[in-house]
């Protein structure tokens, strides 16, 4: 087999899997990682699922490694924090069947709360890092981190970026080859990190790291190539694409595994070049390494810790070629925004009607903050809405947190914001949390999750039931409320927020954007009964744009007929009729 | 073939540049060509601005589309267009849909639509511009409106009028292959 395909990076990752023989992958959805888990469940031999998180998911991988299988978990760069517990003592445990973490960073935070640099974590964990450059190299690493894992006895990591991830090119496709099962034996001294285990085992992780980086001086992806040798560049991933994209002559040092680094092969390349540029995005990983080695070299100083690099870049301070380019034209922002009908609009209008804060969390509804809903005042991580808003209740009493609510996905509930509200009710909180349950994960383009009712392999399983989840916990009051039903909604609310105990407010409204939410009705103006009081624009829907003469129009292939303006307007000034 | 030929789909997230850029690398590897192409998802394609770079030629090292590097430019919204022109050679066609799409920084007051876009921009570049929706809504469906704007473009590339109806054809749902080929011709035989 040879056929040539355009794949996304993300789908060459899971191609890669599928090649190397991968039988179980788990994850946790997360720009820029997603389509790696939605690619691999198309391919009936894998066994894939969602995770509620990306601990779970590294765990489930891990065990399913520890049972003879070749395993993976896929995540974005901030899951990889949550997956780390699991992932620093896999580090000391190893491989039996090939284990590989795929990790998506995000250089320019394109869909991000931070920009970190995972090859960090992976210093930190003595885990090996891969990083390839375009979707064929996405492919033939993946396979190539399987069979180091099982040689090493080690999990191994491979590290995307945004760019990389949904970049596609031309993949050459190869066969499956399922290597046999690898034997499962008792082996508490290997699979049992209590202290005595793990200090011998913390012995054999320090000499394979030092196994793998005399490997990867004659490692084939670790390619040293020799031109002209005025201008030498070390450099991997997508940044590599940039150096040979501008200076096609130069010598280039391209790294396929990021770490541990190569320190023979460094050496010789330096000791060839006039001038070394170390060209990596992020932090300087390579460089601090290589400087420790008192090679001396051009990076950070020369180029950016911060967001995606170009080849501009190199033109500009390599080069320093004058680019003469046109001025950008000064233009409105456009920022992303919820959805037309989507029900998290209706909820923030209430919010910010009564003038409430809320502590905010992770997904499209982080959009809150800004104007003019105004409403969300913190965005820190998954599940952290609920637990900030309790520190603040602890550390300023329940009277100041009598104007704020805590707002979550039912995703993002699941994933973590489960603990947090668990410890609030422990803890002897008061605090108000409003669930937004669209029914899916949606910034990440709709994936199910545990509260949902279907796997990522498509099974109808029992949805977990998040109203008797909070009643679990003793939480008397938790109610459920169709999130349009603007009126009501500002009733509860006050009544929840005025208690002195923990409430849960679940507002039962799916995405507007899934496939089955059907509103019938569409809204359209009345310009003679309008007073152009501005009421249906507070919510900032796109649909509606304010005429010269201050009446309003609606644009009817963006409505979706949820009604929220309609409900607002005090004049009967827009009407809904049959789409 | 010997340089890199740079695309660039810029437009709204939800306006389905994505499905353009399909139809593009189809294209593109029919022709035999090595192609890279770049996408934005998540939080972006909640109504913000997209762009898409598209690249090809016999090996194709970076998968963007830089500043002043542009061959054709194709712009499914006004302000868009205004907002990228600048990634285009001195030479390079600029494609615009002469829609207009308010971002909420203009909806809220904080910003003003900028006047007379086209105009402004023919000043310094080669504008090709189309009203694709209205060319759509002829055929019957203005959501065919990306294959218009496709079609003006694919006049500034160099594949034939068939092979694009075939890649269509290969892309587009079944149900939906006839009209969105007469609206790539719509555009395309302009």
């Amino acid at each position: 087999m040879s056929e040539k395909k355009i794949m996304l990076g993300n789908e060459a990752i899971a191609r890669g899997a599928y090649e190397a023989g991968v039988k179980v992958s788990a994850a946790y959805p997360g720009t820029p990682s997603t389509e790696i888990s939605e690619n691999l469940v198309k391919y009936p031999e894998i066994y894939c699922e969602w995770s509620p998180n990306e601990k779970v998911a590294m765990e489930v991988a891990i065990g399913a490694s520890i049972s003879g299988v070749r395993a993976m978990a896929s995540m974005k760069h901030v899951g990889f924090n949550v997956a780390a517990d699991p992932m620093y003592t896999a580090s000391y445990i190893g491989a039996n069947g090939g284990l590989v973490a795929v990790v998506a960073d995000d250089p320019g935070m394109y869909s991000s709360q931070n920009e970190q640099d995972t090859r960090q974590i992976c210093r930190a964990a003595q885990v090996p890092v891969l990083e390839p450059s375009d979707s064929q190299e996405a492919k033939d690493f993946m396979k190539l981190a399987f069979e180091l894992s099982e040689r090493f006895d080690t999990p191994m990591v491979l590290r995307t970026t945004t760019r990389l991830a949904h970049s596609q090119g031309v993949v050459t496709l190869e066969d499956r080859v399922v290597p046999e099962d690898k034997a499962y034996e008792r082996n508490i001294a290997k699979n049992v990190m209590m202290p005595a285990n793990a200090i011998k085992r913390h012995v054999f992780v320090e000499q394979r790291l030092k196994d793998m980086a005399e490997a990867a001086n004659t490692l084939d992806i670790n390619k040293m190539i020799i031109k002209d040798t005025k201008i030498g560049f070390i450099t991997s991933g997508i940044p590599y694409t940039y150096v040979k994209e501008v200076c096609p002559d130069a010598s280039v040092l391209k790294l396929g595994m990021v770490h541990p680094l190569p320190k023979k092969l460094i050496e010789e390349f330096a000791s060839k070049v006039d001038t070394l540029y170390i060209f990596e995005e992020l932090e300087p990983v390579i460089e601090e390494q290589v400087r420790a080695w008192g090679i001396p070299c051009i990076g950070k100083e020369a180029f950016t810790v911060q967001g995606e690099y170009s080849a501009n870049m190199i033109r500009k301070v390599v080069l320093k070629e004058d680019l003469q380019l046109n001025t950008p034209a000064e233009v409105p922002a456009r920022p992303p925004l919820l959805c037309p009908g989507c029900p998290h609009r209706s909820v923030y209008t209430v919010l910010n009607k009564l003038k409430f804060h809320a502590a905010g969390d992770i997904g499209c509804y982080t959009l809150g903050a800004v104007a003019p809903l105004s409403v969300v005042d913190t965005t820190i991580c998954m599940g952290a809405s609920i637990s900030s808003l309790h520190g603040m209740e602890m550390a300023k009493g329940k009277d100041y947190i009598k104007n704020w609510v805590a707002v979550i996905g039912d995703s993002t509930f699941m994933h973590t914001g489960v603990n947090s509200l668990m410890n609030m009710v422990y803890n002897q909180g008061t605090g108000t949390v409003i669930i937004l349950d669209n029914s899916t994960t949606g910034m990440t383009g709709h994936q199910d999750h545990a509260a949902t009712g279907k796997t990522l392999m498509g099974k109808t399983v029992p949805a977990i039931n998040i109203y008797h989840l909070c009643k679990s916990m003793g939480i008397e009051h938790v109610i459920e409320i169709n999130a349009f039903d603007i009126k009501e909604l500002e009733k509860v609310i006050k009544e929840e927020t005025a208690r002195d105990e923990v409430s849960v407010i679940i507002t039962k409204s799916p995405c507007a954007l899934l496939k089955e939410v059907h509103f019938p009705n569409k809204c359209v103006p009345v310009p003679e009964k309008c007073k152009k009081c501005g009421m249906c624009l507070k919510p900032g829907c796109p649909a509606l744009t304010k005429n010269e003469d201050g009446t309003i129009s609606i644009d009817a292939t963006m409505c979706n007929g949820c009604g929220l303006c309609k409900n607002l307007c005090p004049f009967d000034a827009i009407e809904e009729v049959a789409k | 073939m010997a340089e890199t030929k740079n695309i660039m789909i810029v437009g709204v997230g939800g306006q389905g540049t994505l499905l353009t850029s399909r139809i593009l690398g189809g294209i593109i590897l029919t022709a035999g060509y090595d192609v890279k192409l770049s996408e934005v998802h998540g939080m972006a394609q909640r109504g913000g601005s997209v762009v898409t770079f598209v690249r090809y030629g016999e090996e194709v090292a970076e998968p963007i589309v830089e500043e002043g590097q542009a061959d054709v430019l194709i712009a499914f919204e006004r302000l868009e267009a205004l907002r990228y022109a600048h990634f285009l050679k001195p030479d390079g066609a600029l494609v615009v849909n002469d829609q207009r799409i308010d971002p909420i920084t203009v909806v809220t007051g904080a910003a003003d639509y900028p006047e007379n876009i086209i105009a402004q921009l023919e000043k310094t570049y080669k504008v090709y511009s189309v009203d694709a929706a209205a060319e759509a809504l002829k055929l019957g469906n203005s959501r065919v409106f990306n294959n218009v704007v496709l079609g003006v473009a694919a006049r500034h590339m160099d594949f034939s009028k068939e092979d694009w109806l075939e890649v269509i054809a290969n892309t587009v749902p079944p149900k939906t292959v006839d009209i969105n080929q007469k609206a790539f011709l719509a555009g395309f035989e302009q």
